[in-house]
């Protein structure tokens, strides 16, 4: 992708020092609400978490009677030192995990976490990393969920970095966090808010359906001139298509940070 | 399965390494290039995890993963770069 070793002078030892170190933890099912008619939001009590930086995510195991195991990761929506731990799962048709987190998972139950985890797809506020270049968030799908967890954490630091998101979702039901992203581009960090729809828009949208377009992303997104920072989360195919038009957008690749989960 | 990417690494390899090591960048033995593990693309299966190179496709890694032990190969990785941090992190 690149000759040089690494991407920024400042961010990666400022991201690894605000990392803390992972660990299994017991988690509790401390509420559960439905974000969407096809996602839950989890809140988590997790005694021992060490906190975590807005962008990570953590693993989380399940075991059968039998003693199957499988393991699934899952972006983290909130940020801090606190050990209430939020996620917003999507229920994949064919998932071994996420239509029991989904469907069925309740007040008290126990979960088998691991986190936090990664330093790559995360953000930290300007007084801490000294990088005060502009952010373009871009999110697919439940893919908003990391990025979320960066704008509550800008808003939070009352960071003047100016922020922008990006969110192509399937109809204004589909979207997470409808109300608290309202709030944040009301806060006093800068934060703008752009949707795509791509099966239904809201009444009286100027743009019919569909999905995004090359266009449609040099229209919202901070222009190159401006050297962004960019994190884009979405399924695979999304974010391969959004990361190409971006370098042809003349991005640097290197100011580029993506992360993939796969299937549609 | 359509693949993901390094991200999704960090809690396996929590296993092997005491950072999270998808932040350390990795020269491929294929075509040189320098890139963070995260940014490469990963491949997996009941069999195991492949991990390739975003640029050249090369294989750099493969991780197998039973009860009872992890495996880890690197066979086309020649170098690895870890970033120190002030306080030592």
């Amino acid at each position: 992708m690149s000759d040089a070793p690494t991407a920024q002078a400042v961010a990666p030892s400022a991201a690894l020092q605000a990392v803390p170190r992972s660990g299994w933890h017991v988690a509790t099912v401390a509420a559960t609400h439905r974000e969407t008619p096809n996602a839950t939001r989890i809140e988590l009590d997790v005694p021992g978490w060490p906190g975590n930086a807005a962008g990570q995510h953590l693993d989380v195991r399940l075991t059968a009677p039998d003693g199957y195991q499988a393991t699934r990761s899952y972006s983290i929506a909130s940020s801090g030192s606190s050990t209430r731990v939020v996620l917003a799962v999507d229920k994949l048709p064919d998932g071994e995990v996420s239509p029991y987190l989904v469907d069925d998972v309740r007040d008290g139950d126990m979960l088998e976490v691991h986190g936090p985890l990664g330093a790559f797809f995360v953000w930290a506020p300007a007084a801490e990393t000294g990088d005060r270049r502009p952010v373009q968030l871009i999110a697919g799908g439940s893919g908003v969920v990391p990025l979320y967890a960066m704008a509550h954490a800008h808003a939070g630091a009352d960071d003047p970095t100016p922020f922008r998101l990006l969110y192509s979702v399937r109809t204004p039901d589909d979207v997470y966090f409808d109300d608290e992203l309202g709030t944040l581009a009301d806060s006093a960090a800068p934060l703008r808010l752009d949707f795509v729809y791509t099966r239904r828009t809201p009444d009286g949208w100027a743009t019919a359906p569909g999905r995004i377009t090359r266009e449609a992303l040099e229209a919202a997104v901070f222009p190159a001139s401006e050297r962004p920072r960019v994190f884009v989360c979405g399924s695979t195919g999304f974010v391969e298509r959004v990361a190409d038009w971006l370098v042809m957008l003349g991005h640097d690749p290197r100011s580029i940070r993506t992360e993939r989960y796969g299937g549609t | 399965m359509e693949h993901v990417d390094g991200n999704v690494l960090a809690g396996p390899l929590a296993e092997f390494f005491s950072f999270d090591v998808t932040m350390a960048t990795g020269r491929c033995v294929g075509c040189g290039t320098v890139a963070e593990l995260a940014r490469a693309m990963v491949y997996r299966s009941g069999a195991g995890t492949v991990v390739r190179c975003s640029t050249c496709d090369n294989v750099l890694a493969t991780l197998v993963e039973a009860d009872d032990r992890a495996w880890i190969g690197l066979r086309g990785v020649t170098a690895i770069e870890v970033r120190r941090t002030p306080t030592g992190g």
